[in-house]
């Protein structure tokens, strides 16, 4: 990845500054903050955000049980991220072209780029630079160097080990406790949920064409990742999967409504109900990629995907964008409510336990 | 395509894709254990088969198979 000397996070490459107008409406149209909830999540909020809430753990306490934190982590404030970054998840950085230039963004967390708190603050730093006009950037190209593939989805290890910290902490504390301790579990991975789907609207809203190179594994929340952009190339080791419900769960960072809006329901049935994968060519033939392409020139391709979108007034892309891709937000925000409410429950846990404990190199789930 | 035939097709195939010796790979061996492969690895050789033989393998059709001739099985009514 090539980067473009030190820029300003508005300036073009040529120098330029955006117009203030298009930088407003940028930011008008891509919100980095929490979506529109539902009544579930604001009556969740407001009971744990109680005085009821803290006094019960105000008295938990004095006999020595912890329950976990009531509220939602804060959102990572990334301080005005600019046009390279280095993290440990993420690097991007502005790439010149033949048309201007698109911000290049390589996710390279091995073992397969799992999405756990690391990568989401990293990813928030991405959306705060998109929102802020991506460098003057026409096109945005998300692609993985991991071997494995695009992105295996969350990070079920640290999911895991999360839960069952919080679990331990409320067990001693009779059935009152652990029901409040189940509470706030629930609202913290709604806050979790929260944060991962702001940062997915903000790319998927992005006023910009964003293109992602998809190779390997795209599973889980990889494929919702995936799903935020455009226009899809697909390497033929491509595989995109829901393997959710083979953990107790619902896709919960946005990927049924996206791939509903894209494809239809039928396709999202195929692929959540029986939890199967799909390659790259039946995934061209349902439409979800644009091109499948030679193992190893996904990259390359997508450059020119990219150059191309680069090539069109920005504000045109935008506005076309916008009439075609469409947020559906009711949907998104009741997939929270349905995944919050399953995370809790013992086949969650059950299932999660089982993948983090299998030493065997076979496939382990049904 | 007889059940033979597919068999030494899966065999020069695993062997192209794990880059062995396909004298050395027998139909009945266990994949896992005999390649060294894990699941992700499985999952690439499934990716080559659906390409060879333009076909669609459900993944859930996979569980417990854990050799080429238990493959070709899975492969062979739809081809």
């Amino acid at each position: 990845m090539s980067e473009v000397g030190a820029m300003s996070g508005n300036e073009t490459p040529s120098g330029e500054q955006p117009s203030r107008g298009l930088r407003a409406e940028r930011a008008e149209a891509t919100p980095n903050v929490v979506p529109a909830t539902t009544r579930l999540g604001a009556w969740q909020a407001r009971l744990v955000g109680s005085r009821v809430f803290r006094a019960a753990q105000r008295e938990l306490a004095r006999v020595g049980v912890a329950l976990p934190a009531a509220g939602p982590r804060p959102a990572v404030r990334v301080p005005d991220p600019g046009p390279s970054f280095e993290g440990r998840a993420l690097r991007w950085a502005l790439v010149p072209n033949a048309a201007g230039a698109h911000l290049e963004v390589e996710l390279h967390r091995a073992p397969c780029n799992e999405i756990g708190t690391t990568a989401l603050a990293e990813l928030e730093a991405l959306a705060t630079f998109v929102r802020g006009g991506a460098g003057g950037a026409k096109a945005l190209l998300l692609h993985s160097t991991v071997p494995k593939g695009f992105c295996a989805g969350a990070d079920l290890r640290e999911l895991y080990a999360a839960l069952i910290e919080r679990r331990a902490a409320a067990a001693g504390a009779g059935p009152i406790g652990r029901a409040l301790g189940q509470l706030a579990i629930a609202h913290e991975v709604r806050g979790f949920v929260d944060r991962i789907h702001a940062v997915f609207d903000t790319l998927d809203m992005a006023p910009l064409t964003t293109v992602g190179a998809v190779h390997g594994f795209c599973f889980g929340g990889g494929f919702e990742l995936a799903l935020t952009c455009d226009v899809l190339v697909a390497d033929k080791s491509a595989r995109f999967a829901f393997p959710e419900l083979r953990l107790g769960l619902v896709p919960g960072f946005g990927g049924i409504p996206r791939l509903r809006r894209d494809l239809g329901n039928a396709v999202v049935r195929d692929l959540l109900l029986t939890g199967r994968s799909m390659n790259a060519s039946r995934a061209h033939e349902v439409g979800l990629v644009s091109q499948v392409v030679p193992r190893g020139s996904a990259l390359e391709i997508a450059r020119k995907v990219a150059e191309q979108a680069c090539r069109f007034d920005l504000e045109t892309t935008a506005r076309a964008k916008a009439f075609t891709k469409p947020l559906p937000r009711e949907a998104l925000a009741r997939e929270k409510d349905l995944f919050v409410e399953m995370i809790g429950s013992p086949v969650v846990e059950a299932a999660l336990r089982k993948f983090v404990e299998s030493t065997d190199v076979r496939p382990y789930l049904p | 395509m007889t059940r033979d035939a597919l068999q030494n097709r899966l065999i020069e195939l695993a062997a192209k894709r794990f880059e062995r010796d396909a004298s050395t790979l027998s139909a009945t061996d266990d994949f896992f254990e005999k390649l060294g492969i894990d699941s992700f690895q499985a999952m690439e050789l499934m990716t080559d088969l659906e390409e060879e033989f333009d076909i669609e393998i459900p993944d859930y059709e996979l569980q417990g198979v854990n050799t080429l001739a238990k493959l070709a099985e899975v492969i062979e009514p739809r081809l």
